[in-house]
């Protein structure tokens, strides 16, 4: 009896932290729209952090993206095969890597190595009062250091998911026609017959997101770094597992709210 | 030009500061003096409105700064310089980059202008040609004297230095007590200088306040500290441990 008492307790505390941070992560996404229409924008700022994120970012994405097409095409064929179905793996391949697997892979990636960064960065400057240092000399911390990054994030990461799919779909096809010897002009054709400018849309919408999700949860995450270095290491672990956990949560209602505006007739 | 009010803070569920009331005139230079944890860092942050008091107020040229909000801060703390007791150079920046923040800040572009600015605060705290080396590049104390250059730059109406000389040998040591000396004359800039370090608060000081649980416990002139007989007075000005029973 007590235990299970103990453990009411224990989820209850859990569940009324998660909202308290819930709450103050919205807060700081709310302080950081508002700054970005009350400041003039630092492009020099943005372009930079645009420049890790974006270019630097490429190699680890195409990857993701080409070997998530080509080894999901090739479990499709294995199993497609055996109804004679090798017609519907063109389709198949590139509506997947459209709605979810595009998106979700390319932006867990990104909450890795991004948000990772944003956190270690920031809350290495929080602890050794560079942040002070900023609000000291006059300026607000969420205008000069969250804006930028969190623009960069949100404009780079459709880019970069619309390469992973480019990529995806093409390894796909060569795995599909050039390995397995499917008919190449007919998957071709049939990829394009039954993929729908909505299904690219999805892809768009849901990195848009997620990335507003890893850039405000790293950032909230780096504000409030515990002091000393050992802060640092858990600030960055924590930001990156919530962003994930957040992200994959939040695709499952993002899929059923879109599928119902999307395809509501 | 700044007064402290019974200024309250805690800092992790402790009271630090219990009431510090503290006044510094136009052009003045007060010297906090305390032991290490006694608070002095918190009252700097909490004049700079880095950190909220819970009770007590903080007036700038007869302005009430307490309860302002961060955005609404800003303005002031551009009137007023600090020096972190870590530097707290940003550590993406070159030195240049550096002491040219404020000044971009304020709105100077010209490229020109920065780098002759730049180059007569760096010469003025001994850094002449570092404009392109990184703060991990630095040792502590040129650290110290980087951002003390970059405090300095707009020359602000009030500086707030958190122990500018620790860490430096005494040579350079005895240069920014100068230093701080002449920018009062020259600029009229008034200064709260916290130290541990007795010469250069005799040298800087025109008031010297001694910071005790949390409160200002003693002040008065270098003159009157050092004929001063309170006990907890005399041993932090002579270096004494009596009081903490380490004695031989
Ligand atoms: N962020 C913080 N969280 C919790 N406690 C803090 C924090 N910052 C300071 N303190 C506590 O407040 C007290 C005063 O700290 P402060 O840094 O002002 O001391 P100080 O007088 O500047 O000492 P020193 O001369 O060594 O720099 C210390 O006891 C310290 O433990
Ligand atoms: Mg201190």
């Amino acid at each position: 009896m007590g235990s299970v008492l103990k453990l009411v307790s224990h989820v209850g505390a859990v569940f009324t932290d998660s909202c308290r941070t819930a709450g103050a992560v919205f807060m700081l996404l709310g302080d950081t729209l508002r700054s970005m229409v009350q400041y003039r924008l630092r492009w020099d700022q943005i372009f930079e952090q645009m420049y890790f994120i974006g270019i630097r970012s490429q190699v680890v994405v195409l990857t993701t993206g080409a070997f998530t097409g080509a080894v999901f095409a090739a479990q499709v064929w294995f199993q497609f095969k055996r109804f004679g179905m090798e017609s519907a793996i063109g389709p198949t391949v590139s509506i997947a890597m459209c709605r979810e697997l595009g998106p979700v892979l390319c932006c867990l990636l990104l909450a890795g190595r991004v948000g990772a960064a944003m956190a270690a960065e920031l809350s290495s400057m929080k602890i050794t009062e560079q942040v002070d240092a900023l609000r000291a000399l006059g300026v607000y911390p969420t205008e000069y250091l969250i804006v930028p990054r969190f623009l960069a994030l949100v404009i780079s990461a459709p880019i970069l998911t619309g390469l992973a799919l480019v990529t995806g779909i093409g390894c796909g096809y060569f795995v599909a026609v050039k390995i397995f010897g499917v008919d190449g002009a007919y998957y071709w054709d049939n990829t394009i017959k039954f993929t729908d400018s909505k299904d690219v849309v999805i892809a768009l919408i849901k990195s848009f997101i997620f990335a507003v999700i890893i850039s405000a949860i790293a950032c909230h995450k780096g504000m409030n770094c515990p002091p000393g270095t050992a802060g640092v290491g858990k600030t960055t672990t924590e930001a990156v597992v919530n962003a994930s956990l957040t992200l994959l949560i939040v695709n499952f209602f993002l899929t059923i709210l879109l599928n119902a505006l999307l395809y509501s007739n | 030009m700044l007064e402290l009010k019974g200024i309250r803070k805690s800092m992790g569920g402790q009271e630090v500061l219990r009431g510090v009331n503290l006044r510094v005139g136009p052009a003045e230079r007060v010297v906090v003096i305390g032991r290490s944890g006694c608070g002095k860092s918190v009252m700097l942050r909490v004049i700079m409105g880095l950190l909220q008091p819970e009770a007590g107020e903080v007036f700038f040229e007869g302005k009430k700064l307490t309860g302002l909000s961060e955005e609404e801060w800003n303005p002031y703390r551009r009137k007023i310089g600090m020096l972190f007791q870590g530097a707290a150079l940003f550590d993406s920046l070159s030195v240049f980059e550096n002491l040219a923040f404020p000044l971009r800040e304020q709105g100077e572009k010209s490229e020109g202008v920065l780098r002759q600015k730049v180059a007569e605060a760096l010469k003025i705290v001994s850094l002449s040609g570092t404009e392109e080396k990184m703060p991990a590049e630095l040792s502590g104390g040129m650290k110290k004297r980087a951002a003390l250059a970059r405090a300095i730059i707009c020359r602000p109406d009030i500086m707030l230095y958190d122990e500018p000389t620790t860490g430096l040998d005494p040579i350079v040591a005895d240069s920014i007590n100068r230093l701080i000396l002449h920018l009062g004359k020259m600029f009229g800039m008034a200064s709260i200088v916290v130290t541990h370090d007795m010469v250069s608060a005799r040298m800087v000081g025109d008031r010297i306040s001694y910071l005790h649980e949390g409160k200002i416990y003693f002040e008065g002139t270098p003159e009157q500290v050092d004929r001063c007989e309170d006990p907890l007075v005399r041993d932090f000005v002579r270096g004494h441990a009596e009081g903490i029973g380490i004695t031989g």
